[in-house]
C-alpha cells in the first residue's frame, strides 16, 4: 500500500526534480501515444525534442522561432505567476494581451506615417496600459462586488476577441488593403515596427521584455516586499492581513501587473512577428502562458526554462505535423499530459510516498 | 478484582521522537484515571492508541481480561470505549440531535434519539435542547452534545481529552458532577489534563507521563499540586514574580467599540470599553468564542473600526492598519498560530519580517534584508529558548509550544509600548509557560502596558492586576485581580448558560 506522508521541510530537490521527471514521464506517456497512432514513437520524440534544435536542414528556421514563441508566453507567464503565488486567478491573460495589442497598434496607426523613433517607446507603453486597464475590469469587479475573477477574466476574453473583429474589419482596417481585413502592416513600417535584433536568433524587443522580466520578479520575490507580501497571502491570508496586506490593494496590484505585462506582450506580438491586427493574429500566448506559469512552479527561473520547453514542444509538435502527419489533436494531447504529469508529480516536494502499511499516524 | 484496562509496555514511535516508551498502567472498573503531563509527553499519542486511532509499535493491552487492540475507533467503541476530544467535530448548522446521529453506525428514528437525548441529559444532569442548532450553543454546551453521543453508546470506559480547557468554573463544576455520578454507576474514565487541582478535586488515581515514559502514579487527592507538578516537569516551578510598579498613565484607550462580525457564527463586539495603563496587565478572561478574536484583530488593526474607539497615547488609531500601529508601539499576538500569527510554510526567518519589519528595521526602501531578519530570528530563538535546527526552519515543523514561544518572543522583543497576545501559554508546557508569564510581567515592569486574554483563569489571576471577563461580545468592568475569587470571576463570565443544574433538572422533571 502507498501513502502519502507530509513532509516537515519542503523539499527543494524535488521541487527541481519535478519538472525533469515529468518531461521523462510525458516522453514515455506521449510515446506510446503515438505508437497507437501507428508512428514510430521514437521518431516522434525526436522530432520534437531533438530536430528544432539540432537538424541541420530545420534548425535554420526553427531555431529563432524559439524565442520568437518563449517570448511573450514567459513575458505573460511572469506576470500570472505573481497573482498566482497569492491565490489571484486571472485566466484571461488572453484578453489583456488582444487588448494591449489594439491599443498599441491604434496609437501608432494615429500618427500614421510618423516615422519618429519616440513613437515605437510610446506604442509600448500604451499597449501596456491597455492591458492593465483591461485587467482593472475584473479587478475592480472582484474588490467592490466579491465577482469571481476566474470567471469575469476568462469571458472578457470573448469580448476581447469580438473587439478584435471589428478592429481588424473596421476601425483598424487598411485603408488601402482593398477591402480585405487587417490593419497596415506595423512590422514594415520604420517607427512603429519590432525588428530582429540580431539576425537569425528570434531576438526582438518582446524577448528581452521577458528576460528583464525574469529577472525583476526574481528580485521581487526574493528581496522585496511586495513579493513577500504575495507569498505570504497566497500560504496563509490571515497571516498576511495581520502581517498588514489589504487584500485589495493585492487584488488590484497583481491583476495590474498581469494585465500590464499580457498587453505589452500583444503589442510586441503585433508590432513584429504577427506584424499587423488581423482577426486571428492571437495564437493563445495567454492562455498557454497558464500552464508555463505552473510548468515553471511559479519560479522566475523555472518560467523561464517552462516556456522555453513550451515553446519547443510548439515548434516540434508542428514539425512533426509536417514530417509525420501526425493529428494536430495528437499534439495537444502531448501538451496536456506535460501539464498533468507535472501538477500530479507536484505532490513530492511537500509529502514523501512510503510504502507499507505500517501504523497510520 | 481484575483491572478493566491493563495496558503493558505500550510503545510507539514517530520519526524523530518516541512519543510513548513502555507505558504501562491499569484503570480499575468505575475508576477515575488522570493521565498527567506537559504538552508533549505522550498523553495524546496514548490515548489515540486506546481508541483505535493508532497502532503501537510494541506492548499490548487487555480488556476484561481479554487482549484488546483495536484496529479503528468503530472496534474500540464495539468494545466498549468512548472518546471525548479536545476539538468537537461538529456541524454548527445541524441541531444537536442531527450531530449525534452523525457519528452513529445505525441511527434510530430522530423522534427516539431526541427522547433518549433528553433522558440521558436529565440523568447525568447535562442541560441540552435537542433541536437547538449547534451554532448556537457555547463551548460547554457543544461538549455536552460530544458526551452525549458517548453515552448513548453506554460507554464502560470513556476517554476525556483536555474537557475543562473551554469551560467557564460553573460549567466545570457540571461537568464533575457528571463524571463522579458515571464512575458511581461503574464507568471508568480516563481524564487527560495538565491541571492539577481538577485533577486532586476529581480523580482516584493519576498516572504521570514525562517524555513518553511513566515517571511515577499517586493518588492525587493524598498528594499537593506542587508535588505532582515536580513529576510532571522532573523540576520545581517558581511562580513568576512581579516587580511592584504603580500604574503609569493610560497608554491604550478603548470605548465602544462595536463591530459586527464577518462571518455568520462570529461574535459581534458590542460597546466595549477598557483602558491599559503603562505597567500594567490587564487580563480578559472568557470561554473561547466569546469575541477574543475579534477584539484581538480590532485591537491589531487587521478589523477596522468607527473613528474614536481604539485610541494609543490619545492619538485615534481606529482607522490604521496593522503596520501603522507597530510604527506606534502596538504589538499583538494572535490565538491561532498556524496561519494566523505565522505563515507555516515559511521559514523562521521569513515569519520574522511578518511582524517585525518596521520595528526592528528588517527592510530599507522596500527591500528586505535578509541578514537582519535572520539575526532578529536567531536573537528570539535564543531568547526565548526556542527548540529548533536553526532560522531556516519551517514554522510547520516546530512543535506548537515551540512556535508559541517563537510568536510571542517576536512581539516582545520588538519592545512594544502595548502588547495585545491571545491566549500567550495555549499548548505550551508548563516550565516554558512559566517563561512567557514572566516575561510578560517583565514587560509591563519595564513600563508597558500589556493586555492578556486568555481561558485560564489561573493564569490571568497570577499574572493579572486588573481582571474583565468577556462574555458574547460584551466585556465587564475591570476590577483588580488581587483578592478576586473563582466564584466571583464565573459570575463575571456570565451565569448566563444555564449554570444551575439543579433549576434545570426540576425544570425537566
Amino acid at each position: 500500500m502507498l501513502r502519502l506522508e507530509k513532509r516537515p521541510n519542503p523539499s527543494r530537490a524535488w521541487a527541481i526534480g519535478t519538472p525533469v521527471l515529468a518531461v521523462i514521464l510525458t516522453m514515455i506517456a506521449g510515446g506510446a501515444l503515438f505508437a497507437a497512432l501507428g508512428k514510430d514513437p521514437v521518431e516522434a520524440i525526436r522530432l520534437i525534442f531533438w530536430d528544432p534544435l539540432f537538424n541541420e536542414r530545420v534548425a535554420s528556421f526553427s531555431r529563432p522561432q524559439l524565442l520568437v514563441k518563449a517570448g511573450p508566453l514567459i513575458l505573460i507567464a511572469i506576470g500570472l505567476s505573481l497573482g498566482f503565488r497569492a491565490g489571484i486567478w486571472n485566466i484571461g491573460a488572453e484578453g489583456q494581451y488582444i487588448i494591449g495589442a489594439i491599443c498599441g497598434a491604434a496609437f501608432g496607426l494615429a500618427f500614421y506615417p510618423s516615422e519618429s523613433i519616440f513613437l515605437f517607446p510610446a506604442m509600448v507603453i500604451v499597449g501596456t496600459l491597455g492591458g492593465l486597464l483591461w485587467a482593472m475590469i475584473p479587478g475592480v469587479l472582484k474588490t467592490v462586488f466579491r465577482t469571481n475573477e476566474i470567471l469575469v477574466s476568462l469571458l472578457l476574453v470573448y469580448v476581447a476577441e469580438a473587439i478584435l473583429a471589428l478592429a481588424a474589419t473596421g476601425f483598424l482596417r487598411n485603408p488601402e488593403g482593398m477591402g480585405f481585413p487587417g490593419s497596415r502592416n506595423l512590422a514594415r513600417h520604420p517607427g512603429t515596427d519590432n525588428p530582429e535584433l540580431i539576425a537569425n536568433t528570434g531576438m526582438h524587443w518582446g524577448v528581452i521584455a521577458a528576460f528583464v522580466a525574469v529577472i525583476a520578479a526574481y528580485v521581487l520575490l526574493n528581496r522585496h516586499l511586495f513579493g513577500y507580501q504575495v507569498k505570504l497571502a497566497g500560504q496563509a491570508p490571515r497571516a498576511a492581513r495581520f502581517h498588514g496586506v489589504s487584500p485589495n490593494a493585492l487584488i488590484l496590484t497583481c491583476m495590474g501587473i498581469s494585465g500590464a505585462l499580457a498587453g505589452m506582450a500583444g503589442l510586441f506580438e503585433v508590432t513584429g512577428p504577427a506584424g499587423q491586427i488581423t482577426i486571428d493574429f492571437n495564437v493563445g500566448y495567454g492562455f498557454t502562458a497558464i500552464i508555463v506559469a505552473f510548468l515553471g512552479r511559479l519560479h522566475p527561473v523555472g518560467i523561464l526554462f517552462a516556456g522555453l520547453l513550451m515553446a519547443l514542444t510548439y515548434i516540434g509538435g508542428e514539425l512533426a505535423q509536417l514530417m509525420l502527419g501526425l493529428p494536430a489533436s495528437a499534439i495537444q494531447v502531448f501538451q496536456g499530459m506535460l501539464l498533468f504529469f507535472l501538477l500530479a508529480l507536484d505532490v513530492l516536494s511537500n509529502y514523501r510516498i512510503r510504502i507499507g502499511g505500517r501504523a497510520a499516524a | 478484582m481484575t483491572a478493566f484496562l491493563d495496558i503493558a509496555g505500550l510503545t510507539k514511535a514517530y520519526p524523530g521522537v518516541v512519543a510513548n516508551d513502555d507505558v504501562s498502567f491499569a484503570i480499575q472498573p468505575g475508576e477515575v484515571h488522570a493521565l498527567l503531563g506537559e504538552n508533549g509527553a505522550g498523553k495524546s499519542t496514548m490515548v489515540k492508541m486506546i481508541y483505535g486511532l493508532v497502532r503501537p509499535d510494541a506492548g499490548h493491552m487487555t480488556l476484561r481480561g481479554q487482549p484488546y487492540a483495536p484496529s479503528e475507533p468503530s472496534a474500540a467503541r464495539a468494545a466498549g470505549v468512548a472518546m471525548v476530544f479536545q476539538h468537537f467535530s461538529l456541524f454548527e448548522a445541524l441541531d444537536v440531535a442531527e450531530n449525534v446521529t452523525l457519528g452513529m453506525e445505525k441511527p434510530p428514528r430522530m423522534r427516539d434519539l431526541a427522547r433518549r437525548i433528553a433522558e440521558v441529559s436529565e440523568t447525568y444532569g447535562l442541560p441540552l435542547d435537542p433541536g437547538r442548532k449547534v451554532g448556537d450553543l457555547s463551548a460547554g454546551e457543544r461538549q455536552r452534545v460530544e458526551i452525549i453521543r458517548c453515552l448513548l453508546q453506554d460507554p464502560k470506559l470513556l476517554i476525556m481529552d483536555e474537557p475543562t480547557s473551554v469551560l467557564t468554573p460553573q460549567e466545570v463544576e457540571i461537568l464533575f458532577h457528571t463524571l463522579r455520578k458515571l464512575s458511581a454507576e461503574g464507568t471508568a474514565i480516563l481524564y487527560i489534563s495538565h491541571k492539577l487541582e481538577e485533577i486532586r478535586a476529581l480523580c482516584d488515581a493519576a498516572t504521570i507521563l514525562r517524555r513518553g515514559k511513566v515517571v511515577g502514579s499517586c493518588t492525587p487527592r493524598e498528594v499537593s499540586a506542587a508535588e505532582m507538578a515536580e513529576m510532571m516537569v522532573g523540576k520545581s516551578l517558581s511562580a513568576p514574580r512581579r516587580a511592584a510598579t504603580e500604574a503609569g498613565p493610560p497608554l491604550l484607550h478603548v470605548q465602544n467599540l462595536n463591530l459586527t462580525p464577518a462571518t455568520p457564527f462570529g461574535t459581534p463586539l458590542r460597546n466595549i470599553g477598557f483602558t491599559v495603563h503603562a505597567g500594567e496587565v490587564l487580563g480578559i478572561g472568557g470561554v473561547a468564542g466569546n469575541g477574543q478574536d475579534e477584539l484581538l484583530a480590532a485591537l491589531s488593526g487587521e478589523t477596522l473600526s468607527a473613528r474614536g474607539s481604539v485610541s494609543l497615547d490619545d492619538e485615534d488609531i481606529s482607522q490604521m492598519g496593522p503596520d501603522a500601529r507597530r510604527e506606534r508601539g502596538l504589538c499583538s499576538a494572535p490565538e491561532e498560530r498556524i496561519g494566523h500569527a505565522a505563515a507555516p510554510d515559511m521559514s523562521l526567518t521569513e515569519n520574522a519580517v511578518l511582524t517585525a519589519k518596521l520595528r526592528r528595521g528588517l527592510a530599507h526602501g522596500g527591500f528586505i534584508d535578509w541578514r537582519a531578519a535572520e539575526d532578529f530570528a536567531r536573537e528570539v530563538i535564543a531568547s526565548f529558548d526556542v527548540r529548533t535546527p536553526g532560522p531556516q526552519v519551517a514554522a510547520r515543523a516546530l512543535s506548537g509550544g515551540n512556535l508559541q514561544k517563537y510568536v510571542i518572543g517576536r512581539e516582545m522583543l520588538q519592545d512594544p509600548r502595548v502588547l495585545v497576545v491571545n491566549q500567550p501559554t495555549w499548548g505550551v508546557d508548563a516550565s516554558a509557560a512559566a517563561s512567557i508569564r514572566q516575561a510578560i510581567l517583565d514587560l509591563a515592569g519595564s513600563g508597558s502596558a500589556v493586555l492578556v486574554i486568555s481561558q485560564d483563569l489561573d493564569e490571568l489571576l497570577e499574572i493579572s492586576d486588573r481582571f474583565a471577563a468577556l462574555n458574547e461580545g460584551r466585556l465587564s468592568a475591570p476590577k483588580d485581580a488581587r483578592g478576586l475569587t473563582m466564584e466571583q470571576i464565573g459570575l463575571m463570565l456570565g451565569g448566563a448558560h444555564d449554570m444551575h443544574e439543579a433549576e434545570v433538572v426540576h425544570a425537566s422533571a
